[in-house]
């Protein structure tokens, strides 16, 4: 399978601090990977510079064949990133968001429709985005992310703020991914849930990725090691 | 979707935020009027000061307005990490600083309407030559529209967005204050020739900030 995302070395500074301090990790197409770890082990920074948002300072990365560290916006318009916040307008509806995203990334208006209704949000389509409760926000936000129809999608905490039928729809969402020719990465630390649709995990400690490319965890055991260990590192 | 498809969906997309929010209407305009209110007050109207200084008053009065617009226009893309979701949507940079820019224009132009017939009425001036009015007022919009898109979006990330831009700005728009104000004279006075000089340096003042900001603004937008 072809290599959706390949970093080696990967060093990304927020301030003076190494958010990411020398990562490598390889995807393949079709794939989805969850990365675990605890709070501040990398996992936002790596999926914001997998999408772009923030610079390589050192090592190397080709996400969907574009470099990195000499075009960052190349791979952008096929990737879909859930992140903290929605990236919406509060004084646009649900319907206007979806449909600026979409056309943004060149995608159909009829299309966003569609992708409203998949994530239960079609009786919502003329509310303001401010008048929105957190988890009608958060499925907005997917929404968004899966109107671009992106080959990468990359889910950061996803399951939070959502209820039940929120997370069986994302749930619904990561495992239809493959089929639908699309690569997930999701960071999470609802690690039962999220490991059940994961077909591998990454784990981050302090800005690196512990089993990225030549060891994937073979167990959830090891995994859960990991963790704990960090933990008690601090 | 080519540039100019770009540069309109950006520029729906504030304006519809503008016309749900009514910040130009209810905060912006209301702001200028005073502004042009408190002239009167503070200078005499029977002495015929007003009717001489009416161009420089109305042109400080929509920059001080203008300086409103652009932190605004800025401020949406703060909320709800919007300007992340801007640099992945993938549109051309160059799209994104003409729709904003676009934008702000559009409202200005309405501020300008106002406060033209806001000055027309509180300080007695005769419109005598339109042509040169609206021609000095359409390049001189299209300069400050341009610099406040350039130099918000440079603040754009910043907690003193609200201070700094003021202090980036008004000291840039000075050749816009000038040209505009020698224009609107003429306009307003017997030598409707001497305005067009004028106009053709705020014409040029505005081709060049508007080719500078669809060159630096993609990379102003990820720095920012």
């Amino acid at each position: 399978m072809p290599l959706v995302v390949r970093l080696r070395s990967a060093v990304c500074l927020l301030g003076r601090f190494p958010a990411l301090a020398g990562v490598d990790l390889d995807v393949e197409a079709g794939e989805v990977v969850l990365l675990s770890g605890a709070n501040g082990s990398g996992k936002t920074t790596l999926l914001r510079v997998l999408a772009g948002l923030h610079p390589l300072h050192s090592g190397t990365g080709v996400v969907l064949g574009h470099d990195l560290s000499i075009d960052r916006r190349g791979a952008r318009r096929a990737i879909g990133l859930l992140g903290h916040e929605t990236g919406c307008y509060d004084d646009l509806t649900v319907r206007e968001n979806l449909r600026f995203a979409a056309r943004a990334a060149g995608s159909d208006a009829a299309a966003s429709d569609a992708v409203l209704e998949r994530v239960g949000l079609s009786a919502q389509g003329d509310v303001a985005h401010g008048r929105l409760s957190a988890g009608q926000r958060r499925r907005l936000a997917l929404a968004v992310a899966l109107a671009r129809n992106p080959r990468l999608l990359l889910l950061d905490e996803p399951h939070a703020g959502l209820d039940a039928a929120g997370r069986a729809v994302l749930d619904d969402v990561v495992a239809a991914a493959p089929s639908e020719d699309r690569t997930v990465l999701l960071a999470s630390h609802e690690l039962d849930r999220t490991r059940a649709l994961a077909g591998r995990e990454v784990v981050l400690a302090g800005g690196v990725a512990r089993f990225g490319v030549a060891e994937p965890p073979t167990s959830q055991t090891s995994a859960a090691k990991a963790e704990e260990e960090e933990v008690r590192a601090g | 979707m080519n540039l100019w498809r770009e540069v309109m969906l950006v520029a729906g997309k504030d304006l519809r935020i503008e016309a749900r929010s009514r910040v130009t209407l209810y905060q912006v305009l209301p702001f200028g009027l005073i502004v042009v209110l408190l002239f009167a007050f503070a200078l005499d109207p029977s002495r015929g000061v007003l009717a001489r200084v009416a161009p420089g008053l109305f042109w400080v009065a929509v920059l001080l307005a203008a300086l409103l617009a652009v932190s605004r226009s800025f401020q949406v893309e703060t909320e709800n990490a919007a300007r992340d979701g801007l640099r992945l949507s993938g549109l051309d940079p160059a799209a994104v600083f003409l729709g904003k820019a676009g934008a702000i224009a559009v409202q200005l132009a309405v501020l300008e309407v106002a406060l033209g017939a806001g000055v027309a009425f509180l300080y007695d001036v005769e419109l005598r030559s339109v042509g040169l009015l609206v021609a000095a007022a359409v390049a001189a919009t299209a300069g400050v529209a341009a610099t406040g898109t350039l130099y918000g979006v440079l603040a754009a990330g910043l907690r003193v967005r609200e201070t700094l831009v003021p202090l980036l700005l008004l000291p840039v728009v000075a050749p816009v204050m000038l040209g505009a104000t020698r224009a609107w004279e003429a306009g307003l006075g017997r030598a409707a020739s001497d305005g067009w000089p004028w106009v053709a340096l705020l014409a040029l003042f505005a081709t060049l900030y508007t080719s500078i900001g669809m060159l630096a603004f993609g990379s102003l937008l990820e720095e920012a």
